[in-house]
């Protein structure tokens, strides 16, 4: 009987707790809205079956306690509602991923015009490079890897020297244009996560991956790693900023290529070989 | 993971065809007293020991077709470099033949009761199955001092990697083979080894068909197959 | 079909006593022994005791994450080999061996009216295979450089790296170890498999079996198809390791230092990974699916509802869960087109589920509720699961999976889904059968104590811990408090948490308490204590002697549901009793 009086309590705290705590997401910053949307959708579908359900629950646990002389029914089964109940989760579980599909779709579908900017992993920093002004990045290879060109950008690819090369630095991004994160790594997996702009995926060394967004938002936003990467995993950290087209294009002025930055050396290796 | 699928669809056929046949949609609380007709009891326990060997053999298959699925995942990588097979391989597929022919004859002996021929059988096969993990070690041996070490390519490391796994295999039906001329030794009817050869002679033709299908995809004829294959649907 | 042959008739099924391999010394009863009950209760005391280390692991890491550097000796690295062993131990040693080997091995025989598991030599060469298993993960502990602290997924390239810790030899121990688990579960699976199909006593047909018996069947047969994924990946893994092959390998600079390995696919790992994984957390919920029912219809005294659909619910379950794997990769960066086949068939999996949930509460619906201990525990399960199984509807929602993966809400889901719920319901299982096990009933106040701290606790646990993870926590993270859009009350959150934790494992004492107190001084349980229909309640001794039955095995007429049936003298009517007409009140169709 007490356990009739718990179960209703804990949907009442379940749902007060939800409405009520302080604790939700933080304030998004990209074109994913649509995600937090769907995410609502899934919240108030199975919210309000984990109401029903255990609010039935506990209704019966009242009324049908046992007392002397009670007796249980017996009905080994009764199709008609089984189906009915089968059909209506199915018109749940319908209404949750059709919404849901089509965002993903969106999600794996990059825009045509968005920019590039390569994000790479390693234990436990993030560097970052653009692809400079040709718009295109340089192939890369990790086992040229080097202190003499730690991005192991391919020497002879002529799209490689323009590009821009941030290292342990802060990514700037402009606002309002759709960006396509090209992600990779150099020895463990790494998971290049903004909470702000709700998307995140996997870097794989040896093969690179990808998500894009429309920042929406100016301001700084920390980076985070979300796939365990080692001892360092929780201090591997780094940052955007999302900023106006003006203070993205002062910033991007200041910002060296890869030929700039190694060239010479890389150059001076190829030769020595 | 085309094969794996392909291996559980084909599991889950076989499940689904036996369950088809289990009444799964009688109403239990109609039906009283003993029910006749319906699969529900086996005193003996000979049966048993055979289904139990079916599913642990599509353990195996699953172990195998698992291992072939990521062979064929890591094969489309571009540092795969097919290393040439050791001429000795054929030499051992015969002689697993031959321990698989040997069982069968020992099979067709124990059920007329000629205990004579069993051991023959029983003897024959193990010399020859001997004969083939001895002559896989050789195979090895041939790879390692031409210099295909085992973490040189991913190629050579599947190849003593199923090898090792399907020779392992080998070993352990082995044991059993022992096992079975043993009792076959001291037996006094055909009758009293008759299942131990029976399900020996099962578990060592899967061995067999488990090992072509393996040397098949060790010579590369099935990557060639399957691209045959799809250069008729295209 | 229906062929009423009542009463004892000329062959009720005598079991040569040949056949049954009689122990001789006290080292082949309780030791070395065959018969599947004493390997039950080894089983079920390993897996327990293991479990123990897990939850004191546990605590370590919940005290770091509350009160980081009040336990001094925890750095980074012993966190992460805590919640790599933990989460490890508590899968797969613990859970599924307790489930399969512990429940299965008592129950199958039992419940089918069998002298014995089939094979029970194989069946004890399993247990010490299995034991063989977890001393080898417990010898990490003492190994240079301690467990391995890879997580429980175990993700190469970092898993065998010198970054991540026990990389010397606990990675090696953790793979050795697992794969002789895998070796010693197929062998204990063969038997739950072939018992189940071929000694079934004489009426029990499938659709007679309790559906307890059905969760663990359907459970085993998965595992022995899942597994050989986690061998290969095991095997695989070793090499890599061992002799520097580059299965999952690619090539790759460590700390500046470029490594021999190369062209590998770390994603080939995580698909052998998950395509055992996702299996896997059927393999813990149909058992607690199938025992849930019988409790809950027990002690309900009511037929559960739906039996049919309850088996078939389970066979569809358990054949979609081998292909919904990859929804554990959507953001691991496989090809994206996946991401919607996988979603689909994960949502489609919602559908059996939910109807085994409705069931379960339509069975309370017009019952005779007793609230019993494993009663309150089958109920705690119905709240547990369907909060875990629901947010199982996000994290399977592709896109949804997006922001949420890799965060602490992934966490509070499958601790809800297949920690709490299962748990809850080896709980219940326990008080439940205990009686037939040593003849004594558990301890009602210590059990209600238990029950109470356990259930409500649990919840306070991981409910809330779905908010860290909607704010963004990422799990796996040793320290936390400085991510910068944390509020400072999210701390609060991690610290209430812990208390929360360390009040639900000091219960478990009070369990373990009971459990020890109660063989000597529990009140005797007679035969059939909670008047249950099922043939386990039925032997001629409790507990169950060896070959269970006596001279002659039971002879099964009905269902395992018949409670409280119109016209009968008493609420329940044992399957093994003969007579009376079929109630005349039928199912509509």
């Amino acid at each position: 009987m007490v356990v009739a009086v718990v179960f209703v309590l804990i949907v009442v705290g379940s749902v007060v707790f939800h409405f009520l705590s302080p604790w939700w997401w933080t304030p998004i910053a990209s074109n994913w809205g649509f995600i937090d949307n769907t995410i609502l959708i899934t919240f108030w579908i199975t919210g309000a079956v984990f109401a029903a359900v255990v609010l039935f629950a506990a209704y019966c646990l009242w009324q049908f306690r046992h007392r002397p002389g009670h007796k249980a029914d017996y009905e080994p089964e009764n199709k008609k509602l089984e189906n009915w109940l089968m059909g209506l989760t199915a018109v749940g579980v319908v209404a949750m991923l059709t919404p849901g599909l089509f965002v993903w779709s969106e999600f794996i579908n990059v825009p045509a015009h968005a920019s590039e900017a390569e994000v790479m992993g390693q234990q436990w920093q993030w560097a970052y490079r653009l692809p400079g002004a040709d718009g295109k990045l340089g192939r890369t290879d990790t086992r040229l890897v080097g202190s003499d060109n730690p991005y192991g950008i391919i020497p002879d690819d002529p799209n490689g020297g323009d590009d821009v090369l941030i290292e342990a630095d802060y990514l700037h991004l402009p606002i309002d244009k759709p960006v396509k994160m090209l992600l990779r790594s150099t020895d463990v997996l790494h998971d290049f996560y903004v909470a702000e702009f709700r998307a995140k995926m996997d870097m794989i060394p040896g093969s690179v991956t990808y998500f894009w967004f429309t920042p929406t938002r100016t301001g700084q936003f920390e980076v985070l790693c979300a796939e365990l990467c080692g001892t360092g995993h929780p201090y591997m950290r780094g940052g955007v900023v999302i900023d106006t087209q003006e203070d993205y294009d002062a910033w991007l002025a200041g910002q060296q290529t890869f030929a700039q930055l190694y060239a010479p050396e890389v150059t001076k290796t190829a030769e020595l070989n | 993971m085309t094969v794996v699928l392909m291996f559980f669809a084909m599991l889950a056929g076989l499940a689904g065809w036996w369950l088809a046949r289990q009444r799964l949609t009688a109403k239990p609380w109609l039906e009283q007293g003993v029910l006749d007709g319906v699969p529900d009891f086996q005193l003996s326990h000979d049966p048993a020991k055979r289904t139990g060997l079916s599913f642990l053999l599509a353990v195996i298959g699953a172990l195998f077709t698992l291992v072939i699925g990521a062979w064929f995942m890591r094969s489309d990588f571009g540092d795969w470099r097919a290393l040439p097979i050791p001429e000795i391989l054929w030499a051992n597929t015969g002689a697993l033949i031959l321990s698989s022919i040997a069982l069968e004859y020992s099979q067709w002996a124990v059920r007329r009761g000629d205990l004579l021929r069993v051991r023959i059988g029983l003897v024959a096969a193990a010399l020859f199955a001997v004969l083939f993990v001895l002559g896989q070690l050789e195979a090895w041996w041939q790879l390692y001092s031409a210099g295909f070490f085992v973490a040189g390519n991913p190629a050579n490391s599947f190849f003593y990697l199923v090898t090792g796994l399907h020779g392992l295999h080998i070993l352990g039906g082995l044991i059993a083979l022992v096992w079975a001329i043993a009792k076959a030794w001291t037996a006094e009817q055909a009758d009293t080894v008759r299942l131990k050869v029976e399900l020996g002679a099962t578990y060592w033709l899967f061995m067999l068909f488990v090992w072509m299908v393996l040397f098949a995809l060790l010579n590369g004829w099935i990557g060639e197959f399957v691209a045959f294959c799809q250069s008729l649907i295209s | 079909m229906v062929d009423a042959t009542h009463g004892h008739d000329a062959h009720a099924a005598e079991f040569p006593d040949a056949e049954l391999y009689h122990p001789r010394s006290w080292w082949t009863k309780y030791v070395f022994s065959q018969d599947a009950k004493v390997i039950a209760i080894q089983y079920a005391s390993t897996a327990l005791a293991i479990g123990f280390v897990a939850l004191a692991l546990s605590w370590v890491m919940r005290m770091q994450l509350a009160f980081p550097g009040f336990l001094e000796f925890v750095d980074a690295n012993a966190y992460y080999q805590a919640i790599t062993v933990h989460g490890m131990v508590m899968v797969i040693y613990l859970i599924t061996a307790l489930f399969l080997g512990g429940f299965g091995n008592y129950l199958i025989p039992l419940m089918l009216g069998a002298r014995d598991m089939v094979f029970p030599y194989v069946n004890m060469l399993s247990y010490w295979t299995y034991l063989l298993a977890v001393l080898v993960l417990v010898a990490s502990f003492f190994a240079p450089g301690g467990p391995t602290g890879a997580g429980w997924t175990l993700y190469p390239p970092q898993a065998i790296l010198s970054n991540t810790p026990g990389q010397q030899a606990g990675i090696i121990l953790m793979l050795v170890s697992l794969i002789l688990f895998v070796i010693g579960f197929t062998m204990g699976g063969l038997n739950y498999i072939v018992t189940v199909l071929q000694a079934r006593a004489r009426g029990m047909t499938l659709m007679r079996m309790p559906l307890t018996i059905w969760g663990i069947f359907i459970a085993t047969v998965m595992a022995m198809l899942a597994f050989p994924a986690l061998f290969v990946a095991c095997v695989m893994m070793l090499f890599d390791r061992l002799l520097g092959t580059s299965f999952f390998m690619p090539a790759l600079v460590e700390m500046g230092e470029h490594l021999s390995y190369g062209g590998g696919s770390p994603i080939l790992f995580q698909h052998l990974f998950w395509f055992f994984g996702h299996p896997e957390v059927y393999i813990v919920a149909l058992p607690a699916f199938g025992i849930v029912s019988d409790l809950i219809s027990t002690h309900a005294r009511k037929n559960i509802f739906g039996y049919r659909m309850m088996v078939w619910a389970l066979v569809i379950i358990g054949a979609l869960s081998f292909v919904v794997w990859a929804h554990h990769m959507y953001v691991s960066g496989m090809n994206p087109w996946f991401g919607f086949f996988f979603a689909t068939t994960t949502l489609i999996i919602a559908v059996p589920t939910a109807i085994k949930v409705y069931n379960w509460v339509l069975t309370l619906w017009r019952g005779d509720i007793h609230f019993t201990l494993p009663m309150l525990f089958a109920l705690g399960f119905i709240v547990t699961f369907v909060n875990g199984g629901l947010t199982g509807l996000f994290l399977g929602n592709v896109v949804v999976d997006v922001p949420l993966s890799d965060t602490m809400f992934v966490v509070a889901h499958f601790h809800m889904v297949m920690g709490v719920a299962p748990i809850l319901v080896i709980f219940g299982a326990i008080y439940h059968w205990y009686p037939k096990v040593t003849g004594r009933m558990l301890d009602q106040t210590l059990g209600l104590i238990h029950f109470w701290i356990t259930f409500v606790g649990a919840y306070l646990i991981f409910f809330p811990m779905h908010y860290l993870g909607i704010m963004g926590v990422p799990r796996r993270y040793f320290e936390s408090q400085d991510i910068s859009f944390l509020p400072p009350s999210a701390h609060d959150l991690n610290v209430f948490i812990t208390v929360c934790a360390l009040i639900v494992g000091a219960a478990q004492m009070v369990f373990v308490f009971n459990l020890i107190w109660s063989i000597r001084h529990g009140k005797p349980a007679g035969g059939n204590p909670w008047r249950a229909t099922t043939l386990e309640w039925q032997t001629p001794e409790t507990p169950p002697a060896h070959g269970n039955f006596g001279r002659e095995l039971p002879v099964v007429y009905r269902w395992a549901y018949d409670y409280s049936v119109p016209g009968a003298a008493e609420d329940f009517i044992p399957q093994n009793q003969p007579g009376g007409a079929p109630p005349h009140k039928e199912g509509s169709e």
